[in-house]
């Protein structure tokens, strides 16, 4: 669950702590280590102490106790002007008072470039963000979308090596959010930024990063890249939290290699699944199986698939797919989807059907 | 055709009447309505914040008193002009006789004698003797009509003259008379309406002399010759007798009484101030006076209103100052501290609000006199010879450089390094600082508050220190907040009474303290007005100026 120091990491967060009021800790054990070049998403629900984490880089909260380091130094010690991180806040804090180029210039004065050397650096990032008409507005003067590239570009025009993003689109349309998703993936991976990118909307998380860390309680709970977060979560807690998740809680009967064997609640059910979180036999845990991994038609069913008797309690028509919520070993919320394949059977509510999945898409995990 | 003339002519609304009458009339109850709710108040500042400035700009202007007091002397005067010479001639005497012998039963000449010495001194005391004796004037015609018959001393007789029914209580003149004895009849009417007034009878009281005076000026102008009716017998004797009478130069018996009256200042201030409003009052307010020559610069002496009217300004200017380099860093602490512990510190700032104005000034004599709280520690600590220092250093720079007030000049330590600071400029300055500071705070709290934290964290992520991030990024934000504060803080001090007054001693006061002055003490309410309407002039220069500058749009008191 930790990932270790590498000799490479460009940004390190070793036994990091944080507590703002000396009773609870925000932070409890932080440790991440990024390689340059990284797209890092720290993806956690409200109050998981992502924001926290970013302030301590930046160097406007110190944390209790720990060590970061930016490239190989310390920077617990230097004041957050010099460490030199870009960062776009959650609402732009673009100052109200200047106009789009002067905000972009100001990084570049407090550096003491010269006039013709800011210019040209803020007309190539404004240009970069596709703002280049709209230097001489105030901030107040631009739409959400415009002051977000704004913010954007502001963070950028110095050439900062790490940059911080703080739910930077969290206040935009689905679309506009989109379109800057890719802008900014794209901005990143061609400047080779190290980012650093909180965000709550996990399929933002997904899209967008080469790994995500997912917090929760002050802790990562899993740091990975999209695909693996997605199809092996370590614990249920990611499970849940990353996509759409069916769980089945039950006692472990018996544990081969990373097979064990789950007895569920409340049935005389025995199912197989892959022994993740579960270390030994009586412990309870849950079972997690992704909806698009369960199978509902019995032809398809892989022999070696372990099955169970589902009733049909509701027919969902979503137009690409169908979602189907059946009771499964008292379980009255387990979804399946299937794909709108001309084939496909349309289940009618009331149903009884069997179902079945393979052993390595189901997944026990802790309780 | 006809379905598009229809769109072109007004919008319907459903029941037919046009959209933007029906419009009209949803919106005039909506202001009916606010109208009502903002009625009370409205009123209450008309009538006591809107009325009371008007009169008062009213009354720096005002100038009814000369004009209503001697009506005919002012008219008589019309054709007179002041060239340092002459006096005016006998006709003006014998209106101004008649114009004060009904002033002097008025008992109204003492006032129009104080209104006038404002602009000339004696004249007080030329009035006030004047009425003592102007009977004497009257009386000489008087006991020779008296001489002529007993009957002329009888109230009865006189009132059978000129009253329709001398028994009535209310007097009515008699038909015709009027054009019989002209003057005579309107100096009766004049004591009859007076003496009502007093809640007598005409016909029973002692008639004034005036009405002799000017029936002997009647009967001598051969009016009284086709008199008829009541008591025509005694009027027509006195008719043939008038020309044997001893005359009268009213312009002798004045000066008789008091030589003041051949001082042609005198006239030429009657003069001067006899049109129903004046400059005058505003000449005096900055420094000048309406004298009979004209417009002229008031005697050295005599100048300070312009002083006291930069004194104001500059104090105002540096309470102000001293306000905002106090307020600013408080309102910055309160605005960026978690909102329990600011409000705990937002009573603290308000506490003086709750204290009464005397008590805290008063608190500030005992702390600054000489051997008060702050003097104490000084020598305790030894600090007198430092301070005769400081002393000679500023008297040295308020010489070279030129105070715009001398009173800025300090006699410091003159007591083994004890500070004067009360009843000077310094005390006045510290203890309005002290008591305005809220106004201060307050709205640079509320402007400072909106300011988000993240901007200066945004500027120092981008590289500034925080001296830089300070300056380029929530000072300018929080100018607003300054500007409305200021504003404030000056407005009141420029016209804040009770701390100078207290704190000030001599050279310490404001203009507004002058203002009470004439109010309450001089009673010269013209003054008084006049310099409250050049403050409030000013006030409003000060605000156009200010919007000018910064623009109005920039104060923010939330
Ligand atoms: N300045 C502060 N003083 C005290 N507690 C704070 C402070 N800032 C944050 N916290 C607490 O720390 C915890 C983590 O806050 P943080 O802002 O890091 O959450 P977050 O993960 O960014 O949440 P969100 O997704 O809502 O932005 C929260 O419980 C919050 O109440
Ligand atoms: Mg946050």
């Amino acid at each position: 669950m930790q990932d270790q120091p590498t000799k490479d990491a460009f940004v390190e967060f070793e036994r990091v702590q944080k507590s703002y009021d000396g009773e609870t800790l925000v932070v409890k054990d932080l440790n991440l280590s990024m390689p340059k070049g990284e797209f890092l998403t720290m993806l956690g629900p409200s109050g998981s102490g992502k924001t926290t984490c970013l302030m301590m880089l930046a160097g406007f909260e110190t944390a209790t106790h720990g060590d970061i380091r930016l490239d190989g130094r310390p920077i617990n010690n230097i004041p957050p002007h010099k460490r030199g991180i870009g960062m776009v806040f959650q609402n732009y804090a673009l100052f109200p008072h200047m106009t789009v180029a002067e905000n972009l210039s100001f990084p570049l004065e407090v550096r003491g470039l010269s006039k013709s050397d800011r210019e040209a650096k803020v007309k190539r990032a404004l240009d970069m963000v596709q703002m280049g008409d709209f230097g001489g507005r105030r901030p107040a003067q631009l739409s959400g979308g415009q002051q977000q590239r704004v913010a954007l570009a502001r963070a950028l025009v110095f050439e900062p090596e790490l940059v911080l993003m703080d739910e930077p689109l969290g206040a935009l349309d689905k679309q506009l959010r989109e379109h800057m998703q890719f802008e900014i993936t794209r901005l990143a991976h061609e400047l080779g930024i190290t980012t650093v990118y909180v965000t709550h909307d996990q399929t933002e998380a997904l899209t967008m990063s080469d790994r995500v860390a997912v917090f929760d309680d002050g802790r990562i709970q899993q740091l990975a890249p999209p695909d693996e977060l997605y199809e092996a979560p370590q614990n249920s807690f990611v499970a849940q939290f990353i996509g759409e998740n069916n769980t089945l809680e039950g006692v472990v009967k018996s544990l081969e290699g990373d097979v064990a064997m789950v007895h569920l609640d409340g049935t005389n059910h025995v199912v197989e699944a892959k022994a993740v979180n579960v270390s030994q036999v009586g412990e309870r845990t849950r079972v997690s199986i992704r909806p698009e991994r369960v199978e509902t038609d019995p032809e398809r069913l892989q022999d070696e698939a372990h099955t169970l008797n589902a009733e049909v309690l509701e027919f969902i028509y979503m137009g690409d797919i169908f979602r189907t919520r059946l009771r499964v070993a008292g379980n009255d919320d387990f979804i399946v989807k299937t794909r709108n394949a001309p084939d496909t059977v349309r289940l009618k509510k009331g149903e009884t059907i069997r179902i079945g999945w393979l052993t390595e898409d189901c997944r026990a995990l802790d309780a | 055709m006809s379905e598009a003339t229809d769109t072109s002519g007004p919008v319907l609304a459903a029941d037919g009447t046009p959209l933007k009458r029906s419009l009209a009339r949803a919106l005039r109850r909506q202001k009916l309505r606010a109208l009502g709710l903002v009625a009370p108040l409205l009123l209450f500042v008309l009538v006591t914040f809107i009325a009371p400035i008007a009169d008062m700009l009213f009354r720096s202007v005002e100038n009814d008193i000369v004009a209503d007091t001697l009506p005919r002397t002012v008219v008589a005067l019309k054709d007179w002009r002041y060239d340092g010479g002459e006096i005016p001639d006998e006709p003006v005497f014998a209106a101004l006789y008649a114009d004060l012998a009904v002033a002097v039963e008025k008992k109204e000449h003492t006032r129009l004698g104080s209104r006038l010495n404002y602009e000339t001194t004696g004249t007080s005391s030329l009035f006030r003797k004047t009425g003592r004796r102007v009977d004497d004037i009257g009386e000489h015609f008087q006991d020779q009509l008296e001489g002529l018959d007993d009957a002329w001393k009888n109230p009865e007789t006189i009132a059978a003259i000129f009253a329709a029914d001398p028994t009535a209580e209310r007097y009515r003149p008699r038909d015709g008379v009027a054009a019989m004895l002209p003057r005579a009849s309107a100096a009766y009417a004049k004591f009859a309406a007076f003496t009502e007034s007093e809640g007598d009878v005409a016909a029973e009281e002692k008639p004034w002399e005036l009405i002799y005076a000017e029936l002997y000026a009647d009967l001598t102008a051969g009016q009284g010759a086709p008199y008829e009716g009541p008591e025509a017998a005694l009027v027509r004797a006195a008719v043939a007798a008038v020309p044997g009478f001893e005359p009268l130069s009213f312009k002798e018996a004045f000066i008789e009484v008091d030589d003041g009256w051949e001082s042609v200042e005198i006239w030429g201030t009657i003069k001067a101030y006899s049109p129903r409003y004046t400059p005058g009052y505003f000449l005096n307010a900055v420094d000048m006076q309406l004298t009979p020559e004209g417009i002229e610069r008031q005697d050295e002496g005599q100048r300070i209103y312009g002083l006291l009217f930069k004194r104001t300004l500059f104090m105002s200017l540096a309470i102000t100052i001293s306000c905002i380099l106090l307020a600013y860093p408080v309102a910055w602490i309160l605005a960026n501290l978690p909102m329990r512990t600011a409000n705990l510190l937002m009573i603290l700032v308000l506490l003086p609000f709750w204290t009464s104005l005397l008590v805290r000034t008063s608190a500030w004599k005992v702390l600054l006199q000489q051997q008060g709280v702050i003097n104490d520690i000084i020598v305790w600590l030894g600090l007198g010879k430092f301070m005769v220092w400081v002393e000679n250093a500023w008297n040295w720079f308020g010489t070279t450089v030129g105070f715009i007030d001398p009173a800025m000049l300090v006699d410091f330590a003159s007591n083994e390094g004890r500070l004067t600071m009360i009843n000077n400029q310094f005390g006045t300055i510290v203890a309005m600082t002290h008591i305005l500071l809220p106004f201060m705070i307050l709205p640079m709290y509320s402007v400072m508050q909106t300011i988000p934290p993240t901007y200066m964290r945004a500027a120092k992520s981008l590289g500034a220190t925080n001296w830089t991030a300070f300056w380029r990024v929530y000072f300018p934000q929080s100018v607003p907040g300054i500007g409305a504060g200021s504003i404030l803080v000056f407005i009141l001090a420029i016209g804040y009474y009770i701390t100078p007054e207290l704190v000030g001693g001599t050279t310490g006061t404001f203009i507004s303290n002058r203002i009470a002055y004439h109010i309450s003490s001089s009673l010269n309410w013209g003054l008084a007005a006049a310099l409250g309407a050049i403050l409030l002039a000013a006030v409003l220069l000060l605000y156009w100026a200010y919007d000018k500058i910064v623009g109005i749009d920039n104060v923010k008191l939330g």
